[in-house]
């Protein structure tokens, strides 16, 4: 009966435009789109030099980095949260409960994700993109956007995957940014807190709400893809 | 390839083993206590439970959580016994036919933990006046109150001395977390603010807090933890004989005196009070 409720509930919730509710949604997407983009930026850049170049320690570097793709997130937020907390190296920052350290968290989970793939692909598809761009004389610089547009797909999905990471992860961005109501509250964090207080039924509407994002977002990444004929 | 499917088969295979083995277990031996994270944290439930055990043969499965959820698990028939500390709630519980009877076991009390340097001097302005201080940090405008935000009992209690200055805590000063109290007092020592929290946790942490006790000894932080069966209609599950047992030997003379004397050898001092009438 309590998953019927669930539903109803979860319709109202989005409905009754409740500003606590659009405010937690809000934070959840500005915190996952930001890591997720700085993970990008990072992230993107390194798989494709990994996947090109050859250097000592790059087996080991490989393996960590595949390693630090499946690190538990609490692991990570307790790691981060020891670095900015106020006895730590970066106390004087004041970042401890603060959306940006939710952020920092988050980029630390996720680009290893974007990185670990990017890589994989170039690995795979590197070799013959550049054959074929060495064949037509291409030098460099054409041969790199030759390689990004051919990868551009799996970029994609790299990215997204990352993002998943991002938006479903609980144990971080709970330990760093501590849960606030109204300052760092966010779904994952929310629907934690009311399964502890035995709120069953918010907590899974809340929970209907979270995926219903995940399927637009994934929705609007498959037709770009379609349009693009990618 | 077929060796990779040969080895997972049989690593599922194991995983089902193990799963079908833990819920094999006989139901007469075992009880489940739904409990505040509390009288987890502290220890007092490491310390009596093994005794139980000896006493008894019944093995009490715990799970801690906060008091809201410990009595959601009641309602659902999820638990045999409950052992809480929000009187009201409890005994809306037996009122409306979850629970058996409700007995008093122990009480223990609230402080109020705030930073060493006491930034607003609520020590030297309020003395123990729980109220009073709780005043000034509100007023002051710079300080920061941590709290638990999560229906617990102790919230509730820090809910009902707000009501008695007959404000709604609200602004940036207030800090509503949702968490356990562990992870409060933490969050609270991070930021230099005060919160409420129950003795017992407050000394199981103290040697990892730079957090003092700014305010105690006010009989409004009293705190009394009662005991009741689930109604054992509720499903067949539901093993009542273990928890009759287990109510019974907590307000037995052995159980009060080893409530007594649990912590004097640790912090000098009993963390839990029995009372049991």
């Amino acid at each position: 009966m309590e998953i019927i409720n669930s539903f109803v509930r979860a319709f109202q919730l989005i409905f009754e435009f409740d500003k606590g509710v659009y405010e937690i949604i809000l934070l959840s997407l500005y915190v996952s789109l930001s890591s997720t983009v700085i993970s990008t930026i990072m992230g993107v850049p390194l798989g494709i030099f990994l996947g090109l170049k050859d250097f000592r320690g790059k087996k080991v570097l490989i393996r960590i980095i595949y390693s630090l793709m499946s690190t538990p997130p609490v692991i990570v937020g307790l790691a981060v949260f020891l670095v900015i907390a106020r006895k730590g190296p970066l106390g004087f920052l004041g970042l401890t409960y603060t959306p940006p350290a939710m952020v920092i968290a988050q980029v630390v989970l996720v680009t290893p994700i974007v990185v670990g793939l990017v890589f994989n692909n170039v690995v795979e598809k590197g070799s013959n993109i550049r054959n074929m761009a060495f064949t037509l004389g291409a030098n460099k610089l054409q041969t790199l956007v030759l390689l990004l547009n051919e990868l551009r797909s799996n970029i994609l999905v790299a990215v997204t995957t990352g993002y998943g990471r991002a938006i479903s992860e609980v144990g971080a961005v709970m330990i760093v940014g501590g849960n606030i109501r109204g300052h760092t509250r966010v779904m994952t964090t929310s629907i934690a807190m009311l399964r502890s207080m035995g709120d069953y039924e918010t907590a899974i509407a809340l929970g209907l709400v979270l995926l219903l994002i995940s399927f637009i977002i994934n929705s609007i990444i498959y037709n770009y893809q379609r349009a693009r004929g990618v | 390839m077929s060796r990779f499917v040969k080895f997972f088969s049989i690593m599922l295979l194991v995983v089902f083993f193990l799963v079908g083995c833990g819920t094999g277990s006989s139901e007469e031996s075992s009880i489940i206590l739904a409990t505040t994270t509390s009288t987890e944290n502290s220890g007092l439930l490491d310390f009596l439970l093994p005794i139980f055990q000896e006493d008894t043969g019944i093995e009490v499965k715990v799970i801690a959580v906060g008091t809201g959820q410990a009595i959601k698990l009641g309602e659902d028939g999820e638990a045999d016994v409950l052992l809480a500390h929000a009187k009201a709630s409890e005994e809306a519980f037996v009122a409306a036919g979850h629970g058996v009877e409700r007995f008093d076991v122990m009480y223990n009390d609230f402080v109020l933990i705030g930073p060493d340097s006491d930034p607003l001097n609520v020590k030297g302005l309020a003395g123990n006046d729980i109220v009073k201080a709780l005043e000034i940090i509100k007023n002051s405008g710079e300080g920061a109150f941590i709290s638990r935000g999560d229906e617990s009992g102790t919230h509730k209690k820090e809910l009902e001395l707000w009501a008695e200055l007959g404000l709604e805590p609200e602004g940036e000063w207030y800090k509503s977390v949702g968490a356990g109290m562990g992870e409060t007092i933490l969050m609270a020592e991070e930021l230099q603010g005060y919160t409420l929290t129950d003795r017992a946790t407050y000394l199981s942490m103290v040697g990892n807090l730079d957090s003092v006790i700014i305010t105690e000894g006010d009989t409004k932080m009293f705190n009394q933890y009662g005991i009741i069966a689930v109604n054992p209609d509720k499903n067949d599950k539901i093993n009542n004989e273990g928890a009759i047992k287990f109510i019974e030997w907590m307000l037995s003379e052995k159980g009060q005196e080893l409530i007594k004397e649990f912590g004097v050898e640790e912090f000098g001092d009993s963390l839990f009070i029995p009372n049991a009438k």
